[in-house]
């Protein structure tokens, strides 16, 4: 066919418009997985959400009773799972006795690999913990804010089970708790609903819960609000992972995993200026 | 533990490994390799869900409760408190008839009791932790002072900036009333501030799904391909 | 009778979950804490309602005359939903099938696990090619809009604290970043999440009233 004389030969902004966005999935790819060969520290600088959430952490007595609600799934887990193993090596230290409970299914499955992956940290190798006394997995209970509204007044009648089908009332541990007012402290691990917003609306502000939440980054912005006298800190996303496994002083996955993270960040600055220049660009061709 | 065999452990990571990058092929086009993962996803998440609930909830809520009650009824002392789980229980089955076309208006029952009680509970928490507390955490002194009595210049201007930008930013969802006028310069102050909310959303929102590549991106490299530690 | 029944389900529920939260005391906080098992157990048939309505859309498909290849995912899904199904009620201990190094947990870590997760983190691919196109800076406010992103992802990443370490303390991109968390950020929020409060209240009052009914369908 012929060539139309008078049709504009594209340039290399108007190419840049028509990228095929695999071409950006290759770059993205690229971006994140050199990184991860190299093993590079740096520097984190804690922000005051986080601060405030391991300065609650620690004012909570020695042996104090603490509720660990794990609110997610495998999918949110690159970010939580570093969270949830942080605050799992903070309780070892401070030898809290351990209540882990799940409004999703999933929850307590990842609690069972974070609560692995804590123990096996060497500086606990002389912790002995027995199961039933020391710590106990619940399970999951469906009904979502119901199961706080019914802990808030009866926790072995909402959980009358543990997750490998114990009777509640078979664990030693469980002996003294009647409902979240016996609890010093909460951390509660979430990706969504039902989760953070919830354990605050009647955990923290009915029943008088003191809590802490590490979110998805997705929802971080959404709970920041609460931070103050609603929620005692909060930690978001693979950043607050981060910043938490530094200020508590266990360093882990998140740590490790910044470094994709400033990577990737720039990548998709460099992205939206690209993608800005070419627009403007071509539109003032356009409109010339 | 049969799981822990070398094998065994090898075949998992063998099989985790091909299905994420069976999903992964749907970013050069959809192809049928992706189509099977996401209907063996749909499939295997179905029933993960479904065992989950009947071992978790229903057998320990509704089915061992049941039981014991029943037998106590035929092995005596009677007792007849059980009785009263009927009732979730019909109501539970009511629902799944929503399965039969003909059926499906009886599932109108359990859904009222379901909206009833969500509409009930959110009624009350909602008004109290997202709307009085936050306008209380918002109405705070904007003036504010050291302990020697200095005047915090940067800490007053933020105090302020928070409550100008929240009650700007409900102006902007005051519908009722046509933003023209001061009314309208403050709902579009009130944009600013929903702005910069929104920019920040969405760098989080980034740096979530980067992270969640970079999850799967460890597995594959440290895992299943041992090219990293 | 097919609407009055669950309208006044609605109400006598709903307003009994209003007057505990005044009064906690028996009977009102008892026959909450009675609903919300109920509530539980109810919530639980609706997600097996979920799972077997597509059982059945599933098996339909792949047991339909037309001979497309969506009648073989439907298969694969219905093979995948019988799979667990029976290692998860038959072959995984009974109620400890979750326990680390069931049956049940093998599927759970080598094929649940990667499925899902891999499924969301195709996303991170989107927003990176979605900040390409779509993202301008059009108007005043798309361009504070892009302004507190840059900020934010600058901020909440490394790099940013390694670009600007020439300046002082305070004014490093983190700070910015943590600055526009603490204040401008959360004064939007704020608003967003009051706004939606009310709208919440004012929908959750008319369920419970009856005015709302659309969520009983149609006749």
């Amino acid at each position: 066919m012929a060539e139309n004389p008078t049709e504009m030969k594209p340039g290399l902004f108007d190419r840049l418009m028509r990228i095929d966005r695999r071409v950006i999935f290759i770059f993205i790819s690229v971006a994140l997985i050199v990184p991860l060969f190299f093993n590079i520290s740096q520097r984190i600088q804690v922000s005051p959400e986080v601060q405030m959430l391991n300065d609650a952490m620690n004012k909570v007595p020695d042996g104090g009773l603490v509720l660990f609600a794990m609110d997610y799934d495998p999918p949110s887990a690159p970010e939580l799972q570093p969270m949830a193993v942080a605050a799992f090596k903070v309780a070892l230290a401070k030898k809290f006795k351990m209540v882990i409970i799940g409004l999703w299914p999933q929850g307590p499955m990842q609690a069972n690999m974070a609560f692995e992956t804590a123990t096996h940290d060497p500086r606990f190798k002389d912790v002995k913990l027995t199961y039933g006394v020391d710590y106990v997995n619940l399970g999951f209970q469906s009904g979502n804010e119901a199961v706080i509204q019914k802990m808030g007044s009866d926790i072995p009648t909402t959980f009358p089970r543990d997750y490998a089908g114990t009777p509640v009332d078979q664990l030693p541990l469980m002996k003294g708790i009647k409902n979240l007012g016996n609890f010093d402290f909460m951390v509660n691990i979430s990706a969504g609903y039902p989760g953070t917003r919830e354990w605050v609306q009647f955990g923290a502000d009915r029943f008088g819960l003191k809590m802490v939440s590490g979110s998805t980054a997705v929802q971080t912005t959404e709970m920041s609000p609460y931070v103050g006298k609603q929620l005692l800190g909060l930690m978001g996303g693979m950043r607050g992972a981060a910043e938490f496994e530094q200020v508590s002083g266990y360093p882990g996955r998140a740590i490790k995993f910044m470094v994709g993270q400033s990577v990737a960040h720039v990548i998709v600055i460099v992205f939206i200026v690209i993608g800005n220049i070419a627009y403007f660009a071509t539109r003032k061709r356009k409109g010339a | 533990m049969w799981m822990d065999h070398p094998g065994w452990v090898l075949f998992g990571t063998w099989v985790a490994a091909l299905f994420t990058l069976g999903i992964a092929t749907f970013l050069y086009k959809d192809n049928p390799v992706y189509k099977f993962c996401e209907a063996v996803f749909v499939g295997i998440s179905a029933g993960y869900w479904f065992v989950s609930y009947f071992w978790q909830t229903l057998l320990p809520k509704l089915g061992y409760p049941f039981y014991a009650g029943v037998k106590t009824v035929f092995v005596g002392p009677a007792e007849w408190g059980w009785l009263v789980l009927l009732i979730p229980g019909t109501l539970g089955m009511m629902m799944l008839l929503r399965l039969v076309p003909k059926a499906g208006w009886i599932a109108r029952w359990p859904l009222a009791f379901i909206v009833g009680y969500t509409a009930g509970l959110r009624l009350i928490t909602f008004l109290q932790s997202n709307a009085m507390t936050q306008l209380q955490n918002s109405v705070q002194p904007v003036v504010r002072y050291n302990e020697s009595g200095q005047f915090l210049g940067w800490e007053s201007f933020n105090i302020l900036l928070v409550t100008v930008g929240t009650f700007a930013g409900l102006f902007y969802f005051f519908f009722s009333q046509e933003h023209k006028g001061v009314f309208g310069r403050v709902a579009r102050v009130g944009t600013w501030f929903l702005m910069i909310t929104f920019g920040a959303a969405f760098g989080y929102t980034v740096m979530g799904r980067m992270s969640l590549l970079i999850g799967r991106l460890d597995f594959l490299l440290a895992d299943w391909l041992h090219l990293i530690r | 009778m097919r609407r009055e029944i669950p309208t006044a389900i609605a109400f006598f529920v709903g307003i009994i979950c209003i007057i505990q939260f005044f009064i906690p005391h028996r009977p009102f906080g008892t026959l909450v804490d009675v609903f919300s098992d109920w509530f539980g157990i109810v919530a639980a048939f609706a997600i097996w309602l979920g799972a077997l309505n597509l059982l059945k859309v599933s098996l339909e498909r792949s047991l339909s005359k037309k001979k497309t290849h969506d009648r073989w995912y439907g298969l694969v899904v219905a093979a995948s939903f019988f799979l667990i199904f029976i290692i998860g009620m038959f072959m995984s201990g009974g109620d400890q099938f979750q326990v680390p190094g069931s049956r049940f947990d093998y599927l759970y870590v080598n094929i649940y696990t990667p499925l899902s997760s891999t499924m969301f983190a195709l996303l991170a691919f989107f927003v990176a090619s979605a900040s390409y196109r779509a993202f301008r800076a059009r108007s005043w406010e798309a361009t504070l809009l892009l302004i507190a992103a840059f900020f934010v992802m600058l901020g909440r990443a490394p790099v940013g604290d390694q670009l600007t370490g020439f300046m002082p303390e305070g004014y490093r991109l983190s700070e910015v970043a943590n600055w526009i968390m603490t204040y401008p950020q959360v004064a939007g929020q704020r608003a967003i999440m009051i706004g939606i409060a009310l709208g919440v209240a004012s929908a959750s009052l008319r369920l419970i009233l009856g005015l709302e009914r659309s969520y009983l369908g149609g006749e």
